[in-house]
């Protein structure tokens, strides 16, 4: 006895942080523990502002201390924490693209000018059709949970960005995922919807990151370390299993790719953005879709490159898949938040195109494919919700015909959105599809630029038949009305469409700033 | 070389392997071969409920259709407990090699985790009637 208590007496050395490059994480998780103790002590009728005026506050100091650092911080990044966390140029890139993102997510979720009382119900647990369900529809009650459910899972995405080891990333991965599980639960109309939602996400997730861990403990196998570093110079020497490592990463993939709904791992994406409240589907679309494909590119460039060719091959057919089954059933949709879900999906072939070149173009690339296109899917969603009848939102499409005549303020601002994801010059799609297919047409990925192209044309015709819908049928006669946005709505539905207009017009800025360094080797 | 060593490769869970394809096989087949040679009659006590309670519908007014699950509060909070002794029992071995630093870290985490036993005490998950 001791001699072990000798033996440990015996300093450890501590990990040396570097509280500056870590600061804006640390604010948001701060500010989400501060938004429980609001939750626990504030009464009922100062939760909303308090958590408001907290949420954007907290966004608003993490990308002042984000922006404060970006200045003097070393151009080939730097690790902290014993190396679980690196903070290199791509991160700082995508923390930046998560926060801005957040923060117009953030304020759709704010809105309760739409809906009386705002788009989350006040009591989720309760089973919909009941007496007490049918009583608490007139009640403008809301949920204010969810403001620091959002800081959390924002927070858990900015760790998942730039963790550098497996097991961080794994619980980066948790923590950005079960707070969404719960927000995709509380839309405040079609609460049935809105509960299968939750548990179809809840299920297919845990199970998605049961094949991510599964994939991480063969890496482990194969490597001795779950340090992407360690891995990579595993990958180097040709005495180990080669089993452990394809079959490890095959599984780890599976769960990467099912966070950013690539197809064939896409099942639960429409219906879960079709369940989930509008204003948490903006915030999923665009903010989990950054983090999960930050993540794959570090994986993928840090711990992979040298085994490139072995699973390039497989990357491709998932992007086709993906191409294929976003651009083909997206024709079938009659739902619009369906249409954008499957949209989503064909986004994430076209990204994975990027993701795979593992070069400097193709990284820039995708992180400006990522800050384009999260933007104009937030701004979109922001557009859905405000398209109304009385029973909530009218998300489908026959309700949509002849909009144009009715407000044709709201059809302008939602065809120039749909043109940017279909990806028409003078909108940030074009530029976005443009460096990633350049990207990967310089790293001898002809063919699949060609497959794109031919997927973009076939995925442009349903947004442009919304188009022609809105501009060129007679609206019907009970159709829905359009709400008049309150400030938040309209600040980020402005904010979406401006960013897209920008960087389809001045792209050069972004793309310095995305190609502005690589990830930390180390 | 020893088998089981650390370059005897994959080869030896081949056994293992092969007991999971037979139970999946087994599995598989007794579920199958059920409904295809059984005879299917049924009646109106094959469609009630077996051994399992009241019928859930028509739902209760009082209630509406909610279970009480009166402990799964208590459940929870149970786990966060266990998994908070969990972490602390390794900082409480090593706690002299760790110093103040320890200390620190330690009170932080236990901070952050009664910040949400403050959030169900508030909000009634600790009143038990």
């Amino acid at each position: 006895m001791n001699v072990f208590l000798a033996q440990q007496a015996d300093r450890i050395e501590l990990p040396a942080i570097d509280y500056a490059a870590i600061l804006p994480m640390l604010i948001i998780l701060g500010a989400a523990c501060i938004g429980v103790l609001f939750e626990a002590f504030l009464p009922k009728h100062q939760r909303w502002p308090g958590q408001v005026v907290l949420t954007l506050l907290a966004i608003a100091a993490a990308g002042v201390a984000l922006g404060a650092y970006v200045g003097g911080s070393p151009a080939e990044g730097t690790t902290t924490l014993s190396g679980t966390l690196s903070i290199d140029r791509p991160a700082l890139f995508l923390w930046g693209t998560l926060l801005a993102l957040a923060l117009g997510a953030v304020l759709l979720i704010a809105d309760r000018s739409i809906e009386p009382g705002g788009a989350f119900v006040a009591q989720a647990g309760i089973a919909p059709g009941t007496v007490q369900d049918r009583a608490q529809v007139g009640s403008t009650g809301m949920q204010t949970e969810v403001f620091p459910l959002a800081l959390f899972a924002l927070g858990g995405m900015m760790a998942f960005c730039s963790a550098n080891d497996l097991l961080t990333m794994f619980i980066a991965l948790e923590v950005l995922s079960l707070p969404l599980y719960l927000m995709c639960g509380l839309a405040r109309r079609r609460r049935l919807l809105s509960q299968e939602a939750a548990v179809k996400y809840f299920l297919l997730g845990a199970f998605a990151s049961a094949f991510f861990l599964y994939g991480l403990a063969l890496l482990y196998g194969y490597a001795g370390s779950v340090k992407l570093a360690d891995i990579a110079n595993a990958t180097a020497g040709t005495d180990r299993s080669d089993t452990l490592l394809f079959a490890g990463l095959g599984l780890l993939m599976v769960g990467l790719l099912f966070k950013g709904s690539v197809g064939p791992f896409h099942t639960w994406t429409p219906d879960v953005y079709q369940g989930a409240p509008t204003p948490v589907t903006a915030f999923m679309a665009a903010c989990t879709k950054v983090a999960a494909f930050g993540g794959m590119l570090r994986v993928l460039t840090v711990a992979f490159e040298s085994t490139s060719w072995e699973w390039r091959g497989v990357l491709w057919g998932v992007a086709i898949v993906s191409m294929l089954i976003g651009a083909v059933l997206g024709l079938t949709q009659t739902d619009v938040k369906r249409m954008i879900a499957y949209s989503s999906i064909a986004h994430a072939g076209f990204l994975l195109i990027g993701t795979m070149a593992l070069t400097e173009d193709g990284l820039s690339g995708t992180l400006f494919y990522l800050l384009a296109y999260g933007f104009t899917t937030l701004a979109a969603f922001g557009v859905i919700s405000l398209v109304r009848d009385s029973t909530g939102e009218a998300t489908h499409l026959s309700a949509w015909a002849g909009l144009a005549k009715r407000s044709p303020l709201l059809a302008a601002v939602f065809t120039f959105l749909l043109l940017a994801l279909a990806g028409i010059p003078l909108t940030s799609g074009f530029v976005g599809k443009f460096v990633v297919f350049s990207a990967a047409l310089s790293d001898g990925m002809a063919p699949l630029v060609v497959i794109a192209l031919v997927f973009s044309a076939v995925a442009a015709f349903f947004y442009l038949r919304v188009v022609v819908l809105m501009y060129f049928s007679e609206p019907a006669a009970d159709g829905p009305t359009v709400s008049v946005p309150g400030a938040f709505t309209t600040a980020a539905i402005t904010l979406g469409v401006a960013v897209t207009l920008l960087l389809g017009v001045l792209p050069a800025f972004a793309l310095d700033w995305a190609g502005a360094g690589g990830f930390a080797i180390s | 070389m020893a088998q089981g060593g650390p370059d005897a490769g994959l080869g030896v869970y081949l056994p293992l392997v092969l007991i999971f394809v037979l139970a999946l096989a087994f599995a598989t087949l007794s579920v199958l071969l059920g409904p295809l040679l059984g005879p299917s009659r049924f009646n109106r006590a094959k469609f009630s409920a077996y051994e399992c309670g009241i019928e859930p519908s028509p739902q209760p007014l009082v209630g509406a259709g909610r279970m009480p699950v009166a402990y799964y509060v208590t459940a929870m909070l149970f786990i966060l407990f266990d998994i908070e002794m969990v972490f602390l029992f390794p900082y409480a071995v090593s706690a002299d090699a760790l110093g103040l630093w320890g200390v620190a870290a330690a009170t932080l985490f236990i901070a952050t985790f009664f910040i949400a036993d403050a959030y169900v005490w508030r909000r009634g998950g600790l009143d038990w009637n």
